[in-house]
């Protein structure tokens, strides 16, 4: 099958074609025959007349299909027994002939495809909301589409990998995934999957073959060139195409953790913030130790391990490289050997190291090289790079301070850009602001709503995603506090469990942690952190004018026009 | 020289050839048309029929379409004689042999249509 879809009955009737023509021969042959055959002896002397093709075909069509009413219209003559003997025989062969071909048909790889893509065509073709669509469903898709089937939003898959499909289906979501089994890098494939539908919100690359996730990035930024493309890139190269040609959201989990292992060493709090911002939904974060400064060992100088060597050197800390090739600078204190061996850790000097990268793409001897390197010194700090999701178990069982699962991280960044795109800015601000006001800001928001991860939002002050503020604005030219706004639609109107953390308008600079005295106007677009709930009541403030009402004056005002124009009439009279 | 081609111009041809031979002779005379040529006739439409089957190009689905119009008349025909013969028992009457052949009639029309696409076809391809 080559991208496009064979048309499944084209795809029968050419099957068939053989069977049936050896099935309308044999019926032919025995019903032509049967009419010619002589009728038994008349008892008036002389014989019956030769059966008529009316008796014929009726004969043969119950005996063809073995259903065997007799001998109708009389009882035949030895001639007529003789060929009907001959025609059950020859007719038995037909019918095998044809079924054995139909079932060989249902059971053939080019026919189950052809059907699975019409299927899958169709499926995506009837979609009426919202979908992303996710290519590769590794272990990083598996997480995304679990967390976007959490918040609500529709995904396709495709999938090269059958055994990967199967598993999509075994899994219990809330809405129908349909997905398919094919290369994600043809472009006839991703059209089928929906790619230029007006219904595609985002294409998602993901998968583990980098040229691949280039094949897609291309093909979205000419086929749909406004939708979101993110793309997963583990070799520099690669991103560095995909950023010639425009690819707005390039994902390499290898520099992502850098940049996070930088940022703990630069800012803990910062980097505690972060995750905590955009950690999976549902999922609690934990703190995390704060990486020492001192010594540091590394295990496998591959894509991750320069990466890692880079963001520890920037932070001024030295690093001693163990691996069986020598690092292509020769500036690194580079011991040969293998990690998982006490003599090379021994003489990479781990007694007075503080902490241990391991960063080979072996998940076995990953955690090998930790277990010995801790039992020569337990104080070590310890990241871990856990290659397969899978296991999970023995990482956990391990407790190392930082666990690098590019999955995770590919994840967790792609669900961030997707939902909110407010947050990048935001985290941008995070990532250069200083220790003690992003420590302070954790405390502050961790203090008020918990360790789990929060929902974060944003929202636009505009005509579509909050009407009834747009008709205030417009109507009346008060002025509306946000603090006003940000109140539960309940009696006494209590704060709305959320922080603003930022307010982006268009002229002025942007406006980290807004406070509630600022005045909003039209256009401005907020990013927000809170409760599941506030996000709700605030949806309904932002859409229903009555509630917008009653938020901003405590009171229930009368609805409809008889009712409006009697509170009228008592606010004049009592006025 | 092609056997494919051969065997599915044969099937053509032959359908129409059939059908022109039932239907040729006076419309009510029951003598002049056999029932033999009308099976026959019928059988070969079909087997045309299912050689059709699979062609996706613009030719191929006429083809296929003009191929079912003369199985529908000729089935038509068929039920029309097994009905008056059998069911009714009046026997072929001029009016009965009357409809069948122009049943039949109608379908030779399909056949020809048929045919001519078939030359059209062969024309178009020059080789």
């Amino acid at each position: 099958m080559n991208g496009t879809p064979t048309s499944t009955i084209f795809l029968v009737l050419r099957r068939l074609r053989t069977p049936l023509i050896v099935l309308i021969v044999i019926f032919s042959v025995s019903v032509l025959g049967l009419t010619l055959m002589p009728g038994p002896p008349d008892p008036n002397g002389g014989s019956m007349p030769r059966l008529s093709f009316f008796h014929a075909t009726y004969f043969i069509s119950y005996t063809a299909t073995t259903i065997g009413f007799g001998e109708i219209p009389y009882a035949f003559s030895e001639q007529q027994r003789l060929w009907v003997t001959f025609c059950i025989y020859l007719s038995v062969i037909g019918w095998a002939y044809t079924l054995g071909t139909v079932f060989a048909m249902l059971q053939d790889k080019n026919f189950l495809n052809a059907v699975a893509a019409q299927r899958f065509a169709r499926q995506v073709r009837h979609l009426r909301e919202p979908f992303y669509l996710i290519c590769g469903y590794g272990e990083a898709g598996h997480l995304i589409c679990q967390a976007l089937d959490e918040l609500g939003y529709r995904a396709v898959v495709i999938e090269r990998d059958e055994a990967k499909v199967g598993d999509l289906e075994l899994q219990s979501y809330s809405a129908d995934m349909p997905a398919l089994c094919a290369d994600a890098g043809q472009p006839d494939t991703l059209i089928l999957a929906g790619l230029t539908s007006r219904y595609c919100r985002g294409v998602i690359a993901l998968t583990n073959d980098d040229s691949t996730n280039l094949a897609v990035a291309i093909a979205a930024r000419l086929l749909a060139p406004s939708l979101h493309a993110l793309c997963r890139a583990e070799h520099a190269e690669t991103a560095a195409n995909m950023a010639s040609f425009g690819t707005r959201h390039i994902i390499n989990p290898f520099e992502k953790f850098g940049e996070y292992m930088a940022l703990a060493l630069h800012s803990p709090a910062a980097y505690n913030l972060l995750l905590w911002l955009t950690g999976l939904p549902g999922t609690t974060v934990t703190r995390h130790r704060e990486p020492p400064e001192g010594k540091w060992v590394l295990c496998g100088y591959g894509t991750f391990g320069r990466v890692m060597t880079e963001a520890l050197e920037n932070a001024g800390l030295p690093v001693t490289i163990i691996d069986r090739a020598a690092p292509l600078a020769a500036t690194h204190s580079w011991i040969k050997g293998d990690g998982t061996g006490g003599e090379a850790l021994r003489a990479a000097g781990i007694a007075d190291a503080v902490g241990i990268v391991a960063a080979t793409a072996s998940d076995v001897n990953n955690l090998s090289t930790v277990v010995t390197a801790r039992e020569l010194n337990p104080k070590l700090f310890t990241v871990l790079r856990q290659n397969h999701v899978a296991n999970r178990a023995l990482f956990d069982a391990f407790e190392s301070d930082f666990a690098m699962v590019p999955a995770e991280i590919v994840a967790h960044e792609c669900i961030a850009i997707l939902t909110t795109p407010l947050l990048a800015p935001f985290l941008a601000f995070v990532r250069q602001a200083d220790d003690a006001w992003a420590e302070t800001l954790l405390n502050d928001l961790t203090g008020r709503f918990g360790w789990d991860v929060p929902t974060v939002w944003s929202v636009s002050l505009n005509i579509s995603q909050a009407p009834s503020v747009y008709r205030l604005l417009m109507r009346n030219a008060a002025e509306l506090k946000l603090g006003e706004l940000l109140r539960t639609p309940v009696t006494d109107r209590p704060p709305l469990a959320c922080v603003p953390l930022l307010l982006l308008r268009e002229g002025d600079p942007p406006r980290l942690l807004p406070g509630l005295e600022e005045p909003i106007r039209l256009g401005d677009q907020l990013l927000l952190v809170g409760s599941e709930t506030a996000h709700k009541d605030l949806g309904l403030t932002l859409f229903n004018s009555h509630t917008l009402k009653f938020v901003l004056t405590g009171q229930d005002f009368p609805s409809g026009l008889v009712w409006e124009w009697l509170a009228a009439r008592r606010q004049v009279r009592d006025a | 020289m092609n056997l494919e081609k051969v065997i599915f111009g044969f099937f053509i041809v032959l359908a129409a050839t059939l059908n022109f031979g039932f239907v040729i002779g006076d419309i009510e005379r029951p003598e002049l048309h056999n029932v033999y040529e009308m099976a026959a006739a019928l059988i070969v439409s079909l087997i045309a029929t299912v050689l059709k089957f699979g062609d996706r190009t613009q030719i191929g689905a006429i083809h296929l379409a003009t191929s079912l119009v003369a199985d529908l008349q000729l089935l038509a025909a068929a039920m029309v004689w097994g009905y008056a013969e059998h069911v009714a028992n009046t026997g072929l009457t001029p009016s009965t042999m009357s409809s069948i052949v122009s049943l039949s009639g109608g379908a030779l029309f399909a056949n020809v249509i048929s045919v001519v696409i078939l030359i059209a076809e062969t024309i178009m391809q020059r080789r």
